[in-house]
């Protein structure tokens, strides 16, 4: 009889520690997850393909970004997380990609892929769901979508078009005598043709007669015939919106030829990165371009030569543009938008709050203090007109240094002289 | 805005170019158009043989012409292995039609997967003392850039001619897609004969990647954009003839040439293409086909 009781108030006693326990294991989960649950961040990214190379490099740069914002404890005191795809530089991928983040990995922002074409086709999902869309390097996306979540880092501005080359007919037509005739040279992409129709109606408005408007295929092996074609025609001034490939076979020819234009340049894709500086070198010499970032004494905003630090430490490893000045910054800089805004609302739900408190904020960044207009995209344009200059060689080292590729625009981070006409300074 | 100067040079430009892409051309047209296996993977082929041409200029400092050749044994290895892979898995069974494009398709990606994870994706270049410079006769201009390319695909296309007409392994790669059973009677093994043949349509990509990477930049993907055109100008050539398909990449880069001087740029492909319909209208075997 007593070793029954006994037994059973040991079972009772068992019993209740079991309970106590199970309830303390239930019970801390719940308390603890609620401040570790990590913030997910879905997008896709152009990881193979023709854009891969920008693409690689922007995750590199984001993955940069989420060590350093982990390490300061995270967004909301939670730490954060990617989930992201290869869209493979194909739109048709882009949709899926945002449906599945959204529906089945139940990510809880979402950020786009690199460019244009990859940012257009996930508009209308972001834009159903009603969710702020910080987008990477897209031109004049939201002219069609007019969605008031939308933000946009590149720096080209409130009319993206236009200002992408205002600061090229800004030099151009401060010259004397002035310039009086352009030729108009575009890859035949979405993102190349809305550069030269800026370009266009900026020349247009500057008075200039358009001597020569062409667009050509990508994948053009030789540029000489188109070139000289050009040449013939007697342009003053020379702009061109094109891709890495082409613009390497368009300086390149030009040299070969003996370009006589005043200033040649404009929107090449490519003559950022070290890969291009290191081979065409001297080439370059005259040529001005657009370009967002420069290791010029005007442009060294608060974090950018530490994140850069970090960058180039790894980009040989990664396989990306080792001097990571175009896009890698403002890849860090979104997210950075992003993370602080949610900071200052306190919560990841309330979207349109989000993207209130973004319309209204100046950022600091590493890219510098970013506020953006009502179209999402910068407030004012920052597309530096860049002059390469005094190039000796293809030693990648001098490309780290200033007064290679010198700022002439705008005004408040000019870094150098204009040299004019291009002859003078090849 | 026509001129002597334009059209000469515009030519020049085109005839350069054209010797170019035969050289691209070239391995397809012994692989296609001799063997009948449509290997869409020699463009990747190429972009492979641009980036062993990087590695040992940017490392060696090589020549990239020298190193293309150089590279053509190695090549010519790795294309015996793949024909003999293709061979057991589909030529063997009857399965080559569909199952066999799809495994070359699955060999390109797996070359640029294969590139990527080597090189990552950014643009690769060489330096040679030639590029940038520029060669000038008169009102023409002969850039090193493109005079290099030409010469040296000129240089293979004769050699590979000359082996094909002149030894009995080259006439036998002749014979062995018209009449396989003549060619096992004359005592030659045709699984052997075609492995050579693929062995040297692939050998040529190394060269013809040496060519690519001295006119312009690559990063692996790069291959896709050739795709169409070799395959246009192997077929308006005429199916398996190496002076077709050399006449055909000649007319292909003239005729874009001369169009984007005079025309446009933008009309260069379709004008290109064109030509391709028009002489397969008038000759479907193409230029030097027989039917």
């Amino acid at each position: 009889m007593l070793r029954i009781r006994v037994t059973r108030m040991r079972a009772w006693v068992l019993t209740g520690v079991l309970a106590i326990s199970l309830a303390a294991v239930a019970a801390y989960p719940s308390s603890a997850g609620a401040s570790s649950h990590p913030i997910k961040i879905g997008f896709s990214m152009t990881l193979t393909g023709g854009l891969a190379g920008n693409g690689k490099a922007a995750l590199l740069a984001m993955e940069i970004w989420r060590e350093d914002i982990n390490k300061k404890g995270g967004i909301l005191g939670r730490p954060v997380e990617f989930v992201y795809y290869d869209d493979a530089t194909n739109p048709a991928n882009v949709p899926g990609i945002y449906t599945k983040l959204l529906n089945v990995d139940k990510v809880d922002l979402v950020v786009s892929s690199y460019g244009t074409n990859l940012i257009a086709p996930a508009m209308p999902i972001i834009m159903k769901k009603k969710l702020v869309f910080m987008t990477l390097f897209g031109l004049a996306v939201n002219d069609r979508f007019n969605y008031d979540r939308y933000f946009q880092i590149m720096p080209s501005g409130p009319e993206p078009k236009r200002d992408w080359s205002r600061g090229f007919f800004q030099l151009a037509m401060a010259q004397s005598p002035k310039p009086a005739t352009i030729a108009l040279l575009a890859t035949d992409s979405e993102f190349s043709k809305n550069a030269v129709a800026g370009a266009r109606d900026n020349a247009l408005d500057a008075g200039l007669k358009v001597v020569y408007d062409e667009t050509f295929k990508p994948g053009t092996a030789d540029f000489s015939p188109i070139v000289r074609a050009m040449q013939a025609t007697k342009p003053d001034l020379v702009y061109v919106g094109c891709y890495p490939p082409e613009a390497a076979g368009i300086v390149r020819a030009a040299n070969e030829i003996g370009l006589e234009a005043k200033m040649f340049g404009g929107g090449m894709v490519g003559l950022q990165y070290a890969a291009l500086l290191t081979s065409l070198g001297p080439q370059l010499n005259g040529m001005v371009n657009y370009d967002f970032w420069a290791p010029e004494s005007t442009l060294n905003f608060p974090g950018i030569n530490e994140f850069l630090k970090k960058y180039q430490a790894k980009a040989a490893e990664a396989g990306v543009d080792p001097l990571g000045h175009y896009l890698p910054p403002y890849a860090y800089a979104y997210l950075e938008i992003l993370a602080q805004a949610v900071e200052a609302v306190g919560s990841l739900d309330d979207h349109g709050k989000l993207a209130e408190h973004i319309h209204k904020t100046t950022f600091n960044t590493v890219v510098g203090p970013v506020s953006f207009a009502d179209n999402g995209e910068w407030a004012k344009s920052r597309v530096l007109m860049v002059q390469f200059q005094n190039i000796k060689d293809g030693n990648i080292e001098q490309f780290h240094k200033p007064g290679k590729r010198v700022v002439l625009y705008p005004d408040e981070v000019k870094s150098g002289e204009f040299i004019y006409p291009y002859a003078n300074a090849r | 805005m026509f001129s002597i100067d334009l059209l000469s040079n515009a030519l020049v430009a085109g005839l350069l170019l054209g010797g170019f892409y035969a050289a691209v051309a070239l391995g397809l047209s012994i692989v296609f158009g001799q063997l009948d296996i449509v290997n869409i993977a020699h463009p990747a082929f190429v972009i492979l043989g641009s980036y062993v041409v990087y590695m040992t200029n940017s490392a060696l400092g090589w020549d990239p012409v020298l190193a293309g050749v150089l590279f053509t044994p190695l090549f010519f290895a790795l294309g015996v292995v793949v024909y003999r892979i293709y061979y057991s898995g589909f030529e063997r069974t009857g399965r080559e039609s569909l199952a066999g494009l799809a495994f070359f398709f699955g060999i390109m990606f797996i070359l640029e997967v294969t590139i990527i994870l080597i090189y990552g994706v950014d643009y690769r270049l060489v330096d040679a003392a030639y590029i940038g410079q520029t060669l000038r006769f008169g009102i023409i201009d002969l850039p090193y850039r493109m005079l290099v390319p030409f010469l040296t695909a000129m240089a293979m296309t004769a050699g590979i001619a000359l082996y094909l007409s002149r030894t009995f392994t080259g006439r036998a790669i002749l014979a062995v897609s018209q009449d396989r059973l003549a060619l096992e009677l004359m005592g030659a093994n045709p699984i052997r004969i075609k492995s050579l043949a693929f062995g040297i349509g692939l050998a040529t990509a190394a060269i013809a990647g040496a060519l690519l990477i001295i006119i312009g930049p690559v990063e692996p993907s790069f291959g896709r954009v050739y795709i169409g055109r070799v395959f246009a100008i192997v077929i308006l050539g005429g199916m398996g003839s190496i002076k077709g398909t050399l006449l055909a990449a000649l007319l292909i880069g003239v005729s874009e040439s001369m169009v984007q001087t005079f025309v446009g740029p933008s009309w260069a492909d379709a004008v290109a293409f064109s030509v391709l319909l028009l002489t397969l209208v008038l000759r479907p075997q193409g230029l030097f086909g027989r039917l």
